[in-house]
């Protein structure tokens, strides 16, 4: 019979490697209990990593890593390929998920002080590999050789030139040279392709090894401190009580939430796919409007947002302090109380992070920093005049930018203090000085401005207020 | 799971002091062996891809266009190639820059990138001013900074004009440093 053939040859062939007398045992090790729904982000993000092999892979069947061709070939794989936007979707999808998996894990960890003693180094080189996560999102966007991809060489170059020293060097070797050129892609290519996924290949075994080594972290209870001298034994003494072999008992969960992630990957990718490429990379294309990809758009928001005089440090020194800070957590906090319950200023430090990183976000998306380019125009409702100074001060405004950055009703910008009522709150002399000097985020128009012309912009301004008739402020700002 | 704790095996046992050092010997020269080996291919690796660091952009002078074709007191966007373009950098080799003719003779030739960031700035002509879109930086028409987080003016290439054609001369992105 055949099945019997096969089971024996598949015997024989799992006899002669080894694999269930090896991987087996490994499998089975006991595992905690109650290690139930909180413990499967881990499992998840290198599931989320797999699809993004997987899908990587597929993608350089067809991808051609040139700066001239690169930009063709990703028009070739999104709209013509069989599968191809499917399958930009799921990398892009998948990497989504996977930052989204590592920051769930890591805040669980924390949260239940897995990282202390004897599991500091499982700590490290999981902040290692949120690192090289990171640094595989970013690559990844400029391997989506467009025009965004473009700006964002530049602005990476930029902030590591800021690094004393070595900024200089650094730079140049993120651009390939002087300027963004031929060289440039290829070099994310080769870091996006090979470098960082060998580096994260590495340390995920070794992520592994030291989970089998130390086992995985029991769900901590109030009021039992991890004491270095007693806890390996009673640790051991717990999983001989209670302990459960980690295959099939805890991996089950694993698998579950794993394949679930994986449908709703591939749910996204087909019904949106990938991101839209932006413009060709030509960096003489000057309207362009750089953006990074979502998980790194507070970042962006930061830098906007930083107080005057202090992003030269902090953009040096920012990134470098928030690495060390995680790498030296399990040395500041090495023992005592895990349970969060008992640790609320864990608790503040999770909440604060995910809050910042949400409003950061936020403002990101909507940029108020940003000049509008591209201003709805002032209707002669909003205006209120067809002629006449207040006439002519409105059509200055727009012609002058200054709607560019101030909002009057729903039109214009958002990075100036909103315009619509300024008569309520400033008078003619105050507005006639601000905008002769200027500010700190207001040009001085002083020079490009003539009298008669600022004369007729504050008409204009003065007829911005709530009483309509009554112009003009009644008390002092 | 648990081996962590035990000390590891005594190396040798029973060996005699000959065989001690015959086997240091032999672990010494292994490992200066791989050293070695590991030397000779990584040494080339790390000097390639360290290649840029070193190598000098000469600045090459490339011509814009006719004197004539700018007028006094506008500024416009001028495009050129970079100083050495590879045979497969396409449109990625373009170089982009906003040219001012201040007078009859003189121009000024101001880098696109925001000082802050890198970001290209955009020329708004009727309120003589250059607009970042990322982080709302702001110069006026001379380069100098007008408004929001850039540290210092806009960079500038050098221009001249050679028979009747206005030049720039290549350089590297205008990088800020500390």
């Amino acid at each position: 019979m055949l099945p019997k053939t096969v089971k024996r040859a598949v015997h024989w062939i799992d006899d002669r490697i080894g694999l269930s007398a090896t991987l087996g045992p490994v499998l089975r090790h006991l595992a905690p209990h109650d290690a139930r729904w909180w413990y499967v982000f881990g499992s998840a993000t290198m599931c989320a990593f797999m699809v993004q092999v997987v899908s990587g892979v597929a993608l350089a069947f067809a991808y051609i890593p040139s700066a001239t061709d690169a930009y063709p070939t990703l028009q070739f794989i999104t709209h013509d390929a069989p599968f191809g936007h499917f399958l930009r979707g799921l990398h892009y999808f998948g990497a989504s998920a996977m930052v989204l998996m590592v920051g769930l894990h890591m805040a669980q960890v924390f949260l239940f002080g897995s990282y202390k003693f004897p599991r500091e180094m499982n700590w490290i080189t999981g902040v290692l590999l949120l690192g090289f996560t990171l640094l595989m999102g970013f690559t990844g966007q400029l391997l989506r050789w467009d025009q965004t991809a473009v700006w964002s060489v530049v602005i990476a170059a930029e902030q590591v030139g800021r690094i004393p020293l070595i900024g200089g060097w650094l730079a140049r070797f993120t651009l390939g040279g002087g300027t963004v050129g031929g060289a440039t892609l290829n070099r994310f290519f080769a870091i996006h392709v090979f470098v960082v996924p060998g580096l994260m290949f590495a340390f995920i075994g070794l992520h592994l090894l030291l989970v089998l080594r130390h086992g995985i972290a029991e769900p901590p209870k109030a009021g039992e401190p991890v004491d270095p001298r007693t806890y390996r034994d009673k640790y051991q003494a717990l999983l001989k009580k209670s302990g459960r072999p980690f295959w099939p008992d805890a991996a089950w969960r694993d698998i579950a939430f794993a394949v679930g992630m994986i449908g709703v990957i591939a749910l996204l990718a087909a019904i949106f796919g990938a991101p839209e490429l932006g413009k060709p990379p030509d960096p003489s294309i000057i309207a362009a409007d750089p953006r990074p990809d979502w998980y790194l758009l507070w970042y962006f928001a930061v830098l906007a947002l930083l107080p005057h005089g202090t992003e030269q440090v902090f953009m040096v020194f920012g990134p470098v302090t928030a690495g060390l800070l995680l790498i030296a957590l399990p040395f500041i906090a090495p023992s005592g109380e895990r349970s969060f319950r008992r640790r609320p200023w864990a608790v503040a430090g999770v909440l604060l992070t995910v809050t910042a990183i949400a409003v950061l976000w936020i403002e990101g998306e909507k940029s108020p920093w940003s000049p509008n380019f591209n201003p709805k125009p002032l209707t002669a409702g909003i205006v209120g005049a067809t002629s006449g100074p207040v006439f002519a001060g409105a059509r200055l405004f727009q012609e002058k930018s200054c709607l560019n950055c101030h909002l009057i009703q729903d039109c214009g910008g958002r990075r100036g203090p909103d315009l619509t009522f300024i008569a309520d709150k400033l008078r003619p002399s105050d507005m006639i000085i601000r905008i002769v000097n200027g500010g700190v985020n207001m040009p001085a128009f002083g020079t490009t401005l003539k009298p008669g012309e600022i004369k007729d912009l504050v008409a204009f301004l003065e007829s911005r207020t709530r009483h309509m008739g009554a112009p003009g402020p009644t008390t002092s700002p | 799971m648990n081996e962590s704790n035990a000390d590891p095996p005594e190396p040798c046992p029973g060996a005699t002091p000959e065989e001690i050092t015959r086997r240091k010997f032999l672990s010494r020269i292994s490992l200066s062996l791989i050293g070695l080996g590991g030397a000779v291919v990584t040494v080339p690796l790390i000097g390639f891809i360290f290649a840029p660091l070193f190598r000098r952009d000469p600045g090459v002078w490339r011509t814009i266009g006719a004197v004539g074709s700018f007028k006094v007191g506008e500024t416009t966007a001028v495009e050129f190639l970079d100083s050495s373009p590879l045979p497969w950098a396409g449109i990625a080799a373009k170089n982009a820059a906003w040219l001012r003719r201040t007078s009859e003779k003189e121009f000024i030739a101001f880098a696109i990138n925001c000082s802050h960031l890198g970001c290209p700035v955009r020329w708004q002509q009727s309120a003589q001013l250059f607009m970042c879109p990322c982080h709302g930086g702001v110069y006026y028409a001379d380069g100098t900074v007008a408004a929001g987080p850039p540290p210092a003016p806009l960079g500038r290439y050098p221009v001249r004009v050679r028979e009747g054609e206005v030049q720039i001369q290549t350089k590297p992105t205008v990088i800020q440093r500390a």
